[in-house]
């Protein structure tokens, strides 16, 4: 017997795009005709991945393809991927919600889902009620919350208002009522999707701890998603890259953190030529090329925030001797400027020998490193410029480069909420006793 | 690795299709916990905040039972084979009503829990069935007002004579409650992908009441209809309801014998219906 608890082969599930039948009566019983000859469905095209940036040829897309993995008992598995990868539909077939077009789910024991936090709450009914009664639609009997009747009210702390409606509990009150319910079944799979976004801070990490503890302590399963890699490289020991519906990987969770940052790819990344959308031009010189590099792993626009983003910005000169500088601008996802910096010797960490120099015709590429633990996890864009030594006749190129900033689980190890601020530089901190 | 993965035990095998008659009977037994709650939830929630509580359950019959007097008996004088006008409208009022709302609500069970149902996994049949127990809840009220009223007819000397058949009571409850949930689930089942239907279904009801002996006797009924209404069900089921308690009419057998057949069939049918929607309603409501 192994440790094998959840078991998923060739597990699929496609989804109909728009209207919710093939659009035609006809076409509908076509499709019931052919399958109840047990044959497939002639109007599901298998091949074609569910990519929602590009338009599809068929109206039905795979949320779901052929994923096949082995969970062991006592794992925290974390399942990541961008919006639209299929993790909420694999909590779904997971949690028995919907059905899996093909393939097959094989689980040890029971399984809990947190999908929403509350779900079935009746706000006319007092705390003490909706205990119950979500409890029991979590799949409780009624014996195991009276059991822990005392516990789930003492982890929500609503002692007080127990038998007043929810509907008069804060919004702050419900949501923790709902995951101490959830929190306290006895199902050996806990699957819970991203509900941990409510609630203040404090709350946050209580449940994370509760997390913690059910897998690690009770030695049960859970299953997590989140886009909050925080909170799954502190809580998941392993986890699950989800991308188009496919299984990528499924590794220790810091190598799928890494992989998952690496594959992000709506940000640009490099522009060069004509490409590069430029707002004014200099007579003395133009933008040849910008990109961002990471130093492992080449041209990227996604950096964990332990990685040197290097900014390399190539540049022609027009005209010989001409005195022509690079500079940059960094911006926030609002367009903020955050920071300006140019190559000139007193604001550069190293000497650039070619500053100040009358250049001769030709193509240079200047580069720029921002150091890791510098920036916040958020997304910026950055402005290139050309300034000739008069000031005059500015060659601009305004947020030709966009990249993300993500979370690889440092400077985390102490506290899992939200972030404050545009950059995220890591400081001298020391405290004495006065 | 090799050996065991043939061998080892599963507790669940989530897979894209069932046999038809798989209807996970038991599952819905171990969350019978559950619909208990929501049955309580349903009467908790629905006098919450009125002063009269479960009282209000005793208004709309009292209005309805003396609106059909005053309709059917003063004005149209249909025959009530001899039983106090009132009483007679009252028992066909409150059977009626436990019939035509658990069809009802639980026609549109999959639409009104759609949002439930898409969060998280319990037998969906937990769900109609909390509506038809809660229901029964509303008819035993309703019902302690016909028996009121009966025993102040029977006091004041009316020509009532509960008799045997009163002992049928239970099973003319039971099978209303089949085939009304029966009913609601074939409906409702239909409905996720269709919603042409529920247009039909609130004035379908309706019209189904005249089609059924409620406000007339079967046997005042013209001879060449009489067999298209016993061709209801719910035809055998209210006559036989109301001969147990008043006495009066005739009790039809045959008509109940088809009631019974009738009903389990239909929900039989329902049950399968509904259970093959169940799988996959969330991906098109």
């Amino acid at each position: 017997m192994s440790n094998t608890i959840i078991r998923v082969e060739n597990l699929s599930k496609a989804y109909q795009l728009g209207e919710f039948s093939t659009g035609t009566l006809s076409r509908d019983i076509s499709r019931k005709w052919a399958m109840m000859r047990g044959k497939e469905d002639p109007y599901l095209k298998i091949g074609e991945t569910n990519d929602r940036t590009s338009q599809g040829v068929s109206d039905i897309v795979w949320s779901l393809k052929d994923l096949s993995f082995d969970i062991e008992q006592g794992d925290a598995i974390g399942i990541i991927g961008r919006n639209g990868a299929g993790k909420s539909t694999l909590l779904k077939v997971l949690s028995r919600v919907t059905t899996p077009t093909t393939g097959s789910i094989k689980v040890k024991g029971r399984i809990a889902s947190l999908l929403e936090v509350g779900t079935g709450f009746h706000p006319e009914l007092t705390g003490k009620e909706n205990i119950f009664l979500n409890g029991a639609i979590l799949g409780m009997r009624k014996a195991e919350i009276k059991k822990h009747f005392d516990a789930i009210v003492e982890f929500a702390g609503v002692e007080r208002y127990i038998d007043t409606p929810v509907k008069r509990y804060s919004s702050g009150m419900y949501v923790r009522l709902a995951f101490a319910v959830a929190a306290h079944l006895e199902s050996e799979i806990l699957i819970v999707d991203e509900v941990l976004a409510v609630g203040d801070a404090e709350f946050q990490k209580k449940c994370l701890g509760k997390m913690n503890d059910v897998s690690k302590k009770e030695g049960r399963t859970v299953l997590f998603v989140s886009h909050n890699m925080a909170s799954i490289s502190n809580l998941c020991t392993k986890s699950i890259l989800l991308k188009h519906g496919m299984l990528q990987d499924f590794d220790e969770t810091g190598v799928i953190i890494d992989r998952y940052i690496r594959s992000g790819k709506e940000n640009q990344a490099q522009v060069m030529g004509d490409a590069i959308n430029v707002n004014k031009t200099c007579s003395r010189a133009n933008f040849e090329a910008l990109r961002m590099v990471s130093g492992t792993r080449g041209i990227t626009s996604n950096f964990g925030i332990n990685e040197e983003i290097s900014i390399e910005f190539e540049y022609e000169i027009l005209e010989d001797n001409a005195k022509v500088y690079p500079s940059i601008h960094l911006l926030d996802s609002m367009g903020t400027c955050i920071l300006s910096t140019f190559n000139g010797p007193s604001a550069s960490l190293v000497f650039d020998e070619y500053f100040g120099k009358p250049l001769k015709r030709g193509i240079y590429k200047s580069v720029c490193k921002i150091p890791p633990y510098f920036l916040n996890t958020k997304n910026y864009s950055i402005s290139a410029f050309l300034v000739p030594e008069s000031m005059d006749d500015l060659g601009i190129a305004e947020q030709v480069l966009s990249f993300a900033v993500e979370e690889t689980g440092e400077m985390r190890k102490e506290y899992t909420g939200e972030w404050w601020g545009l950059i995220r530089p890591m400081l001298a901190w020391k405290t004495d006793k006065l | 690795m090799s050996l065991d993965t043939t061998q080892e035990k599963w507790d669940l095998e989530i897979k894209p299709q069932s046999t038809l008659f798989d209807l996970h009977l038991k599952d819905v037994w171990n969350y019978r916990d559950l619909l208990w709650l929501l049955v309580r939830r349903d009467f908790v929630s629905f006098y919450k905040q009125t002063i009269f509580g479960p009282l209000w359950f005793f208004i709309q019959p009292i209005f309805t039972t003396v609106i059909f007097t005053f309709i059917f008996s003063n004005l149209a004088k249909i025959s009530t084979e001899g039983a106090p006008p009132a009483l007679f409208y009252m028992a066909g009022n409150v059977a009626w009503n436990y019939f035509s709302d658990g069809l009802n609500k639980t026609s549109t069970v999959f639409r009104d829990n759609a949002n439930i149902f898409g969060k998280v996994y319990f037998p969906r049949l937990i769900m109609p069935l909390s509506i038809i127990f809660s229901n029964l809840v509303k008819f035993g009220i309703q019902f302690l007002l016909f028996l009121l009223l009966l025993a102040y007819y029977m006091f004041t000397g009316f020509n009532i004579h509960p008799n045997w058949c009163i002992l049928l009571f239970p099973i003319v409850i039971i099978l209303m409650a089949i085939l009304g949930l029966g009913l609601g689930l074939i409906i409702t089942a239909m409905t996720t992908k269709y919603r042409d239907l529920t247009f039909l279904v609130t004035f379908g009801v309706q019209l189904l009441m005249y089609a059924t002996p409620i406000i007339y006797p079967l046997s005042s009924a013209p001879e060449k209809y009489r067999t298209i209404i016993a061709f209801n069900p719910l035809s055998g089921l209210i006559e036989t309801f109301r001969y147990g308690f008043l006495g009066t009419g005739e009790f039809y057998p045959l008509a109940l014998a088809y009631s019974v057949v009738a009903s389990l069939v239909i929900f039989l049918l329902g049950l399968i219906v509904f259970n093959k929607v169940e799988r996959n309603f969330v991906d098109t409501i």
